[in-house]
C-alpha cells in the first residue's frame, strides 16, 4: 500500500522554474492495478520517479506501508527497493549483457541461489513474457517491443510485492499489448502483486484497472473505477478519453499564457 | 554611460562568482564519488563484499593488455628521440656516454609515467565517460540504482582497479621499452660501446627512482577513472551530452595529469 499525501515538486529555479506537480495525493491498494493516466508532459513519469526515490519531493510524503519514505538515506531506501520492480519506459537493459544475464542480475545479487536454479528461475520468468529462447541475444539484437518485454521479465525476477510499469504498452503491437495487459493482470489477482501503471493506451487501461488516476499538469482531475471514468462528465475527462483536439486540455506544454508571453518579448531592430 | 560601465563589472564580477560556485560543486562532486570508490573498493572487501572479479579481468584486458602496444610504441619512440637529442649536447661536453643515464633517469622518473597516463587518458578515459554516460543517458544507472545496487560499486570500481594494476604495470614495460630505444639509438647511431652505455645507465638508475614513478602513474590512474566516471555520472539529457563531457573528460584529466606531475616532482625533489 501506497499512499502520497500534500506531493509538490518543482524543476529549475528562476525564470524557468516549472511546477510539476502541485499537492498531489493518491492511494495504491494493495493487491490492486493502479492506473495513473494522463497527456504528456503532465508528470504521470514524475510521480513514479518520486515513489521509487528517484526524485526527492519539495514537500509532502509518500508512505511505502506505512514507511515514510521521503529523506530517507540511501541503505533505508534499498530495502525498501527491495520489494520494488520496475519496468523503465525505455526498458533501461544492460546493453553488455545478454537477456539471460539482465533478468538473472536481481537473482544473483539478492539471493543465494545456485546457478541451476536461477536458470530455471530466468526460464520461467522469459516464458511468462513469451520469449524464451531469447536467453542469449543482447539486447541490440532485439526489437523494440521484445526489450519491453524483457524489461518485465527482469521488474518481475524477484517477485516483488510492487510492481511499476512506465508505460509497459506503447510501442507494441495489439496481440502484445493484450498478453502484457493480461499478465499485469494476473500478476495482481493471482499473485496479489501491487501494481502501478503509467500509461497513454485507454483502452488497456479500461481492461486492466481496478482504479485510475487522471492527471492533468501535476493535478488530479478525476479518480475512481474505470467505470466511474467513463461516466464522468468533467469536460476534461471527456476530452481525454474522446481525443478531442479542442477542450480545456490545452495542447501546448507553457504554463504561461502565449498572449502574455508575446506581450513581454521586446523587439530589436 | 559610468552607470553601464559599473553595471558591466557587476555582471562580470557575479559571472566570475558564479562560475568559481559551479568549480566548487564539481570538486566536492569528484571528491564524495572518489571517496566512495575507494571505500568500496579496499574496505567493503574487507566487510564480506566481495568486489566483482569477473568484470574486473574483463577490463584489466580492455584497458591494460589492448592498450600495450601504443604505449610501448610510444615510450620506444621517446626513448629514441631523447638519446638524439640529448647526444648533441653531451657531445659538446664529450660526455656521449652519459646519454644512457640521462635517457634512463628521464623515462623511469619522468616521461614513462607522464607519457603512459596521458596514452592512456586519451584511450581509456574518453572510453570510459563514452560506456558510463551512454548508461546514464538510457536510464541503465537508473535501474541498477532501483535495483538497490551500487552503481559505483558495479561499474567504477572494476575499472578502478583495472586502471590501478595496469598503468603501473604498463609504465614498467614502457620504461623498459624507452630504455632499449634509447639504447638502440646509442650503440648504432651514436656508436657508444653497449656495456659502457648500460654501466652508465644502471650507475645513474636508483630503486627510489623507479618508485617515484609508479607512485605517480598510480596517482595517474586515480585521476583518469574519476575524472572519467564523474563527468559520465553527471550527464543529463542526451547522446549530445555525452559527446561533449567525453571531450571534457580527456581534457580536464590530461591537465590534471601534468599538473599533479609537477606537483609531485617538486614534492619528490625537495624530499631528497
Ligand atoms: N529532470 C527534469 N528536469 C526538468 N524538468 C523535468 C525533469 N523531469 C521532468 N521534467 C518536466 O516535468 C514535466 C512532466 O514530465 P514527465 O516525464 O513526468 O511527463 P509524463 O507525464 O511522464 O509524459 P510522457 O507521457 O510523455 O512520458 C515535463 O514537462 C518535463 O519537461
Ligand atoms: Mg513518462
Amino acid at each position: 500500500m501506497i499512499t502520497i499525501r500534500n506531493l509538490k515538486k518543482t524543476f529549475g529555479e528562476g525564470d524557468k522554474k516549472m511546477i510539476v506537480l502541485d499537492n498531489f495525493n493518491a492511494d495504491f491498494e494493495e493487491g490492486k492495478v493502479t492506473c495513473i493516466l494522463g497527456g504528456s508532459g503532465s508528470g504521470k513519469s514524475t510521480v513514479l520517479k518520486h515513489m521509487i526515490g528517484v526524485y526527492q519531493p519539495d514537500s509532502g510524503e509518500i508512505k511505502v506501508d506505512g514507511e515514510n519514505i521521503v529523506g530517507m538515506n540511501r541503505e533505508q531506501m534499498n530495502k525498501v527497493r527491495k520489494k520494488y520492480g520496475i519496468m523503465f519506459q525505455s526498458g533501461a537493459l544492460f546493453n553488455s549483457m545478454t537477456v539471460e544475464e539482465n533478468v538473472a542480475l536481481p537473482l544473483r545479487e539478492h539471493t543465494n541461489l545456485n546457478e541451476t536454479t536461477i536458470k530455471i528461475m530466468v526460464k520461467m520468468k522469459l516464458e511468462m513474457v513469451g520469449l524464451r529462447g531469447a536467453e542469449h541475444l543482447k539486447p541490440s539484437q532485439i526489437s523494440g517491443g521484445m526489450l519491453k518485454r524483457i524489461s518485465l521479465a527482469r521488474a518481475i525476477s524477484l517477485d516483488p510485492k510492487i510492481v511499476f510499469y512506465d508505460e509497459p504498452s506503447a510501442g507494441l503491437d495489439p496481440i502484445s499489448i493484450g498478453v502484457i495487459d493480461q499478465l499485469i493482470k494476473d500478476l495482481s489477482n493471482k499473485m496479489g502483486i501491487t501494481s502501478i501503471v503509467v500509461t497513454h493506451e485507454l483502452a488497456s487501461a479500461f481492461r486492466i484497472a481496478d482504479k485510475i488516476i487522471m492527471l492533468f499538469k501535476g493535478e488530479i482531475i478525476s479518480s475512481g473505477t474505470p467505470e466511474e471514468i467513463k461516466n464522468s462528465k468533467d469536460p476534461r475527462v471527456v476530452q481525454f478519453i474522446n481525443g478531442l483536439p479542442d477542450g480545456p486540455i490545452p495542447f501546448s506544454k507553457s504554463q504561461r499564457d502565449y498572449g502574455e508571453e508575446l506581450k513581454e518579448m521586446t523587439f530589436y531592430n | 554611460m559610468t552607470a553601464q560601465f559599473f553595471g558591466y563589472i557587476g555582471r562580470k564580477t557575479f559571472r566570475i562568482k558564479d562560475t568559481f560556485a559551479d568549480l566548487f560543486k564539481e570538486i566536492s562532486g569528484v571528491y564524495h564519488l572518489t571517496r566512495h570508490t575507494l571505500y568500496c573498493s579496499f574496505i567493503e572487501p574487507l566487510r564480506g563484499k566481495p568486489i566483482k572479479w569477473g568484470s574486473m579481468w574483463i577490463q584489466m584486458e580492455e584497458v591494460g593488455v589492448k592498450s600495450a602496444l601504443i604505449v610501448f610504441l610510444t615510450l620506444f619512440l621517446i626513448g629514441v628521440i631523447l638519446a638524439i637529442q640529448t647526444a648533441y649536447q653531451m657531445s659538446q661536453f664529450g660526455a656521449i656516454e652519459y646519454v644512457g643515464a640521462l635517457v634512463g633517469v628521464a623515462i623511469t622518473r619522468e616521461l614513462g609515467p607522464l607519457m603512459a597516463a596521458l596514452v592512456m587518458a586519451g584511450r581509456v578515459g574518453a572510453a570510459f565517460t563514452a560506456e558510463l554516460g551512454t548508461m546514464k543517458v538510457s536510464d541503465e544507472i537508473l535501474a541498477l540504482e532501483t535495483m538497490a545496487l551500487d552503481p559505483v560499486k558495479f561499474l567504477i570500481v572494476p575499472r578502478f582497479l583495472a586502471l590501478i594494476v595496469m598503468l603501473p604495470c604498463l609504465t614498467i614495460l614502457g620504461n623498459l621499452m624507452g630504455i632499449f630505444g634509447g639504447f638502440l639509438v646509442g650503440v648504432t647511431t651514436l656508436g657508444i660501446d653497449p656495456i659502457i652505455y648500460m654501466d652508465r645507465s644502471i650507475e645513474a638508475l636508483q630503486v627510489k627512482d623507479v618508485f617515484s614513478g609508479l607512485f605517480k602513474s598510480g596517482m595517474f590512474a586515480l585521476i583518469i577513472v574519476m575524472i572519467g566516471s564523474y563527468l559520465a555520472f553527471v550527464i543529463e539529457g542526451g547522446a549530445e551530452k555525452v559527446g561533449q563531457n567525453t571531450r571534457s573528460a580527456v581534457v580536464t584529466s590530461m591537465i590534471l595529469i601534468i599538473i599533479s606531475d609537477m606537483v609531485f616532482t617538486a614534492f619528490f625533489f625537495f624530499l631528497e
